[in-house]
């Protein structure tokens, strides 16, 4: 599949030179474009193909209601200013704080319909590998490709190597799409993808939604890996049908049936496999400060000494001091004072259903604060639509406004020296969450079973109404 | 761009896996619209106490690292975020040159857009560098972009290699788009070719 999206799209392949590859879609955000806008503006140059580009704010916007009236953090709110005018001077589309489609850039694009099957997909942002789950080539970029991008629509690439990662058997009741990429970075470890291209395959892809395809697809940057595919079928095609930008009517059959084409085909190769058994997955809780650093829920955290390499030895010993964790502990002894459900990875309408089913009828611990950032304007409303504000609300959660938010801790959410949060974001790094805070990735059911706890449980055990 | 050429420096010793851009600059400092204005927050969790004050236990504030142009760090260097503040905040500090074992794909790629050299080595040449750096004052490597190659004055000759695209990129000082600009046509062939899919 990869082999015939990469093919479509050479431009072209100049002697010594890294190939040009045209881009179908570009994601902007306000972090990582003003520089690039602003060098186009030093080199009088244009942007190619404003109607292949769409931005949002996602960021660096606050989560609270005051936020379409004012951002109160006066260099965010330049930043933000400083893409609108980016966006009204060369004619970008712009899904702003006040639209319905505005939400975080990996969300809206393919609840939009703008994320298609064997496209070229780029964003300013590592985790654009979140649109591969509909079998398109998707992958984050820096500024000055960014500023490349928006100039000429193309890309210079040295073709990729190929992995397949194939998820065989099925997932039990309580195991989902996030501790399956948990359990793959576990095995290849957070650079064991570096330099490929995956493509997930097996049974247990098949049977994901899109929301968990999308999921694994989102964490594969965490593997080291920039892009990730899955490919399409009908479980793609009806997901995207009826969306605003997808093709309609007799234009969506003929559109499917060259989706269809695109799928891998029975003898693809490889230039390396790895094998997951989904069959005995457990729910999966990182220990430590990289998404490498994980284990089951029925394990312990390790100690240093269990690690032969000296480098992951010594990495394990600054991590659980700064984790302020003890090898030898049970996973579920860990106490949390935070709970995050919301990031790319994990705040689409099909994570806050199945996180609402762990929550309804229950009530947070009192010694946990739990929020809830819905990925998209859109996915809040219509999770506003079918009552699952209320369900969160009444077991005490706050329920927020969308954007990237606690992820990265860009705006004002952020995590106090020591605080211990359980997250359905991507990253564990130190300080990620705001300086000196903990953060343990888990799945959103693992999430909101861990807030109802208040420390880290193992949600197949969990009863629900 | 500036040019890359040939370069010899003391190293300032890493010497840590996985250093990701979360912590080469925080996302506090993100929210800057310039390409500058970075240098002072690279590695700002590590590099100072609560009160502000330079950590005097980060070994890149020791004074004998300090001037060093060429760092040198641990495996999976860069992981993480896309964001080129990164390597922008690294060259800021006086970083014209990084050598390790690995690199995250992005930031290895951000890092040559820049004129800042990602060299990799193998891990008993990175291990010969840190040790050697970390023992005692002024220990200086010459990094040889034409001749790819990493040597020291205590017999360390090791050879790296690199994409001749982006050694030739480096050693110019060309920046991509300028280069791709002379592709125009071959877009616009491309573009002419993409009737309406369905």
């Amino acid at each position: 599949m990869f082999e015939k999206i990469w093919a479509r799209h050479i431009v072209a392949e100049p002697q010594d030179q890294p190939a040009l590859i045209y881009i179908d879609l570009h994601l902007v955000h306000e972090v990582t474009s003003p520089q690039a806008f602003e060098a186009l503006r030093l080199t009088n140059r244009k942007v190619r193909r404003p109607d292949l580009t769409i931005s949002t704010v996602d960021h660096n916007l606050p989560t609270d209601d005051t936020r379409s009236e004012v951002i109160k953090d006066p260099i965010a709110r330049i930043q933000v200013d400083t893409l609108r005018k980016n966006c009204e001077e060369t004619g970008i589309t712009l899904y702003d704080v006040d639209s319905k489609a505005q939400g975080i850039v990996h969300v809206i694009g393919p609840e939009q319909g703008y994320t298609q099957p064997g496209m070229t997909i780029v964003c300013g942002d590592s985790h654009t590998s979140t649109h591969g789950a509909f079998g398109s080539l998707a992958f984050g970029i820096g500024t000055s490709e960014v500023e490349h991008v928006l100039a000429t629509q193309t890309l210079r690439q040295r073709k990729p190597q190929t992995m397949e990662v194939r998820f065989n058997g099925e997932l039990k009741q309580g195991v989902t799409a996030k501790d399956m990429i948990l359990a793959a970075i576990g095995k290849m470890g957070t650079a064991g993808g570096t330099g490929y291209v995956i493509e997930y395959t097996g049974a247990a892809i098949r049977g994901l939604d899109m929301a968990g395809r999308m999921t694994v697809c989102n964490m594969t940057i965490e593997a080291g890996a920039r892009a990730g595919l899955i490919a399409p079928d009908e479980t793609t095609f009806e997901w995207m049908r009826g969306r605003k930008f997808v093709p309609k009517g007799e234009k969506f059959d003929r559109a499917a049936e060259q989706w269809r084409a695109l799928a891998s085909d029975e003898d693809a190769t490889f230039d390396t496999l790895i094998e997951i058994d989904c069959d005995d997955l457990e729910p999966f809780v990182t220990w430590g400060t990289n998404p490498g650093q994980v284990t089951r829920i029925t394990d312990k955290v390790p100690s240093p000494e269990d690690f032969d390499d000296i480098a992951d030895r010594s990495s394990a010993e600054s991590a659980l001091e700064y984790m302020g964790l003890k090898g030898g502990t049970a996973i579920e002894d860990i106490q949390i004072d935070r709970v995050f459900i919301g990031s790319c990875t994990n705040a689409r309408i099909e994570d806050l259903r199945s996180a609402s089913q762990i929550v309804k009828g229950r009530k947070v611990a009192s010694s946990v604060r739990a929020q809830i950032m819905p990925g998209s304007t859109l996915t809040k409303l219509l999770a506003e639509k079918e009552g699952l504000d209320q369900i969160f609300m009444e077991a005490g959660f706050e329920w927020r406004e969308s954007g990237c938010s606690m992820c990265l801790g860009m705006n004002p959410d952020i995590l106090v020296p020591g605080e211990r949060c359980a997250s359905t974001s991507n990253r564990n790094f130190e300080g990620r969450q705001g300086k000196g805070g903990r953060t343990h990735l888990v799945s959103p059911e693992m999430a909101a079973a861990a807030a109802i706890s208040g420390h880290f449980v193992d949600v197949r055990d969990w009863e629900t109404e | 761009m500036e040019k890359f050429r040939k370069l010899t420096s003391i190293v300032a010793p890493l010497d840590r896996a996985n250093v990701d851009t979360d912590q080469i600059i925080p996302k506090q400092f993100l929210k800057r619209i310039e390409r500058t204005g970075f240098g002072e927050f690279a590695f700002f969790d590590w590099r100072y106490l609560e009160d502000g004050v330079l950590n005097p236990d980060f070994i890149l504030n020791e004074d004998r690292y300090l001037g060093a142009n060429i760092l040198a760090g641990g495996r999976n260097f860069g992981s993480g975020s896309s964001r080129e503040h990164a390597p922008w905040a690294l060259m800021e500090m006086g970083y014209k040159a990084i050598i390790s074992t690995s690199f995250a794909d992005i930031f290895r790629n951000n890092c040559m857009q820049n004129g800042l050299l990602p060299v990799i080595l193998e891990e008993a040449e990175v291990d010969t560098i840190m040790a050697r750096a970390l023992r005692g004052t002024g220990y200086e490597v010459t990094v040889d972009l034409a001749s790819q190659t990493v040597k020291d004055d205590l017999g360390l000759n090791a050879d790296f290699d690199i994409d001749p695209f982006r050694k030739n990129s480096l050693m110019a000082g060309l920046d991509d788009v300028g280069v791709t600009m002379e592709f125009s046509k071959e877009i616009d062939l491309y573009e002419g070719s993409q009737t309406k899919r369905w």
